[in-house]
């Protein structure tokens, strides 16, 4: 089986962030880098996939400047066989200029399946797995929470609001991964070694023109201070009294 | 052509209230190009019934394909059908919501379409051609302003941030037919489970109570249960501990990694206030919280807390607001 993991370089959210100089873009000095989790959940999928299947092999491809080798190579050192970079010098917000970009690459490579993470909490988009197979003219399942691939059809668990639905597919296929797949395994000192080694191609990316323009990026307000309102349950019903004249909630 | 296209989300053969916001927010975008709203609605025999009151709500047409097989969401045949209707009405700007559904259901066609698409909109403006939204990203630490020069414009809208208007249109209905047939799609829904019954969705809910590792143990949950059932119209979250944990099902984690809501009012439980988790909710309009620890950062953004045992606050809460329940 020939499996694709598309990989984002994505900032650690556990910080303060600051708007750069040209207020269109998040100011980079002092963030932390690494693989996007639901890309590196779906890496997980594909290598218990591989390791299922003999003869199989997987690719790890990732679109940007050369800064995300680093992210190829942490999917290469979890034990992806080989890595793609599709070099440009920054990675648009627009998810169809993306989609298009990676469709591009992806179809020539003759892949049974086509994984994503199934959004990056950068751009909080989520839309390039789902319009990449469209594009591929691919059946495509997002936000998969379980998967089963036998006998060239695949099972999949969505988790739907209120509701889990359970679905069949043929391959190829394009599917994006929920939180709750898998645990993604870590880079053992082997297999950080062994990842130096493994290729490495860099193409240069045709990314289109985009259609959408980031403005401006803001802070949002602060909350306001909240204020608490007492302890024990004999601070009910003051809350309550507030739930009705003041918050109107209730 | 300035016509706007909308559509309106089912589930079980009911519309569901983030179809009337996509209406809505349809009508306040044509308003200002100075045309029409025509929604697309799909959905099991019997949802032609439910039409009407989109036209309520601003929409001039309502497109209804109805179909046996399309009681659950069927991605293909949404997809096929959306994009064939956009495509050949030439619309200045498509309007979906930022569900499960509209999530995987908004990407497909605006790639059917060759157009671009921000979704998790939180407001929009128009500019001469331009329609201009705003999106969170970094987990909502950053809020972007885009401007979305193609045509169309297809923007998911975030739950609840538009309430549905009233704005009475024609609302005239036409029946048409699915653009592909149902039983050829080839990802196929082979079951689907529903959640404990008549159950409210997080991201509509107007009050979400939410329970944390405070809990101590899953069989806890009774006490957000109760309180969420005493308030009527209150949908139960839980944060990722605690469905890493296997007590809750992940499709209730709200969080970075989960679910986006913002409700009137958001009351946690026995929640600390994770990084993580505050990405899902800090933009409740009102949140309470409820934690025995006085320095847990849930307070920082909480608008009321009560520090304490949620064994003792939870179920003297719930008593509480019954008894507020029943005077109204």
């Amino acid at each position: 089986m020939k499996i694709a993991v598309c990989v984002k370089r994505v900032p650690d959210m556990d910080v303060r962030f600051r708007i750069a100089a040209d207020s269109t873009s998040v100011d980079e000095a002092g963030l932390k880098f690494d693989i996007n989790d639901f890309d590196a959940w779906a890496v997980e999928a594909a290598l218990q996939l591989r390791d299922k299947n003999a003869g199989s092999e997987v690719t790890a491809i990732s679109l940007g400047p050369d800064v995300v080798q680093e992210t190829i190579r942490k999917a290469l050192s979890m034990g992806v066989d080989k890595g793609v970079q599709l070099k440009a010098d920054k990675v648009p917000f627009d998810g169809l200029a993306v989609a298009k970009a990676l469709a591009e690459e992806l179809k020539t490579g003759g892949y049974d399946l086509i994984l994503f993470g199934k959004m990056s909490p950068d751009s909080s988009n989520g839309v390039v797995g789902a319009m990449v197979a469209e594009l591929l003219g691919m059946p495509a399942v997002t936000a998969i929470s379980s998967l089963e691939i036998a006998d060239g059809k695949g099972k999949a668990k969505r988790e739907l609001e209120g509701a889990q639905e359970f679905v069949e597919f043929p391959l190829p296929a394009v599917l994006t991964v929920d939180e709750g797949l898998n645990t993604a395994r870590l880079p053992s000192l082997k297999g950080i070694m062994a990842a130096k080694k493994k290729p490495l191609e860099v193409k240069q990316a045709q990314i289109p023109q985009s259609q959408l323009t980031v403005r401006k990026l803001e802070l949002p307000p602060e909350r306001k201070a909240g204020r608490v309102v007492g302890e024990g349950a004999s601070a009910v019903p003051e809350l309550v009294k507030l739930l009705q004249t003041e918050a109107k909630v209730l | 052509m300035a016509n706007v296209f909308a559509l309106v989300e089912t589930r079980a053969g009911e519309v569901r209230k983030v179809g009337l916001e996509a209406v809505t927010a349809a009508r306040m975008l044509a308003d200002k190009f100075g045309g029409e709203v025509h929604a697309l609605l799909l959905g099991p025999p019997g949802i032609a019934g439910k039409a009407a009151q989109l036209g309520q709500h601003g929409a001039d047409v309502v497109a209804v394909v109805e179909h046996a097989a399309l009681n659950n969401y069927n991605p293909e045949v949404a997809a096929a059908t959306a994009a064939e209707r956009i495509k050949s009405g030439g619309y200045r700007a498509a309007v979906f919501s930022t569900t499960a559904q509209g999530r995987d259901l908004a990407p497909r066609v605006a790639a059917r379409l060759g157009a671009s698409i921000v979704t998790d909109v939180l407001s929009f403006e128009v500019e001469g051609d331009v329609v201009v939204v705003r999106h969170p990203m970094n987990i909502g630490k950053v809020i972007a302003t885009i401007a979305m020069s193609g045509t169309p414009a297809v923007i998911a809208m975030r739950p609840n941030v538009i309430a549905p208007a009233q704005n009475a249109k024609a609302g005239r209905v036409e029946n048409v037919q699915p653009a592909v047939d149902p039983a050829s799609t080839k990802v196929k829904v082979v079951e689907t489970k529903q959640g404990s019954g008549g159950k409210l969705d997080l991201a509509e809910a107007p009050v979400v109570v939410a329970g944390g590792r405070g809990l101590k143990a899953a069989e806890n949950f009774k006490l957000v249960e109760d309180l969420a059932s005493a308030f009527g119209n209150a949908a139960v979250g839980a944060t990722r501990a605690v469905t890493d944990d296997g007590w809750r099902p992940h499709s209730d984690q709200i969080g970075q990694t989960g679910r986006l809501v913002s409700p009137e009012l958001y009351i946690a439980v026995g929640i600390s206030g994770a990084v993580q988790h505050l990405a899902g909710m800090r933009t409740s309009k009102t949140i309470v919280a409820v934690n025995k620890d006085k320095d847990a950062p849930i307070f920082k953004v909480a608008d009321y807390g009560i520090v304490g045992d949620v064994f003792e606050v939870i179920p003297a809460l719930t008593e509480a607001v019954r008894e507020a329940k029943k005077h109204h």
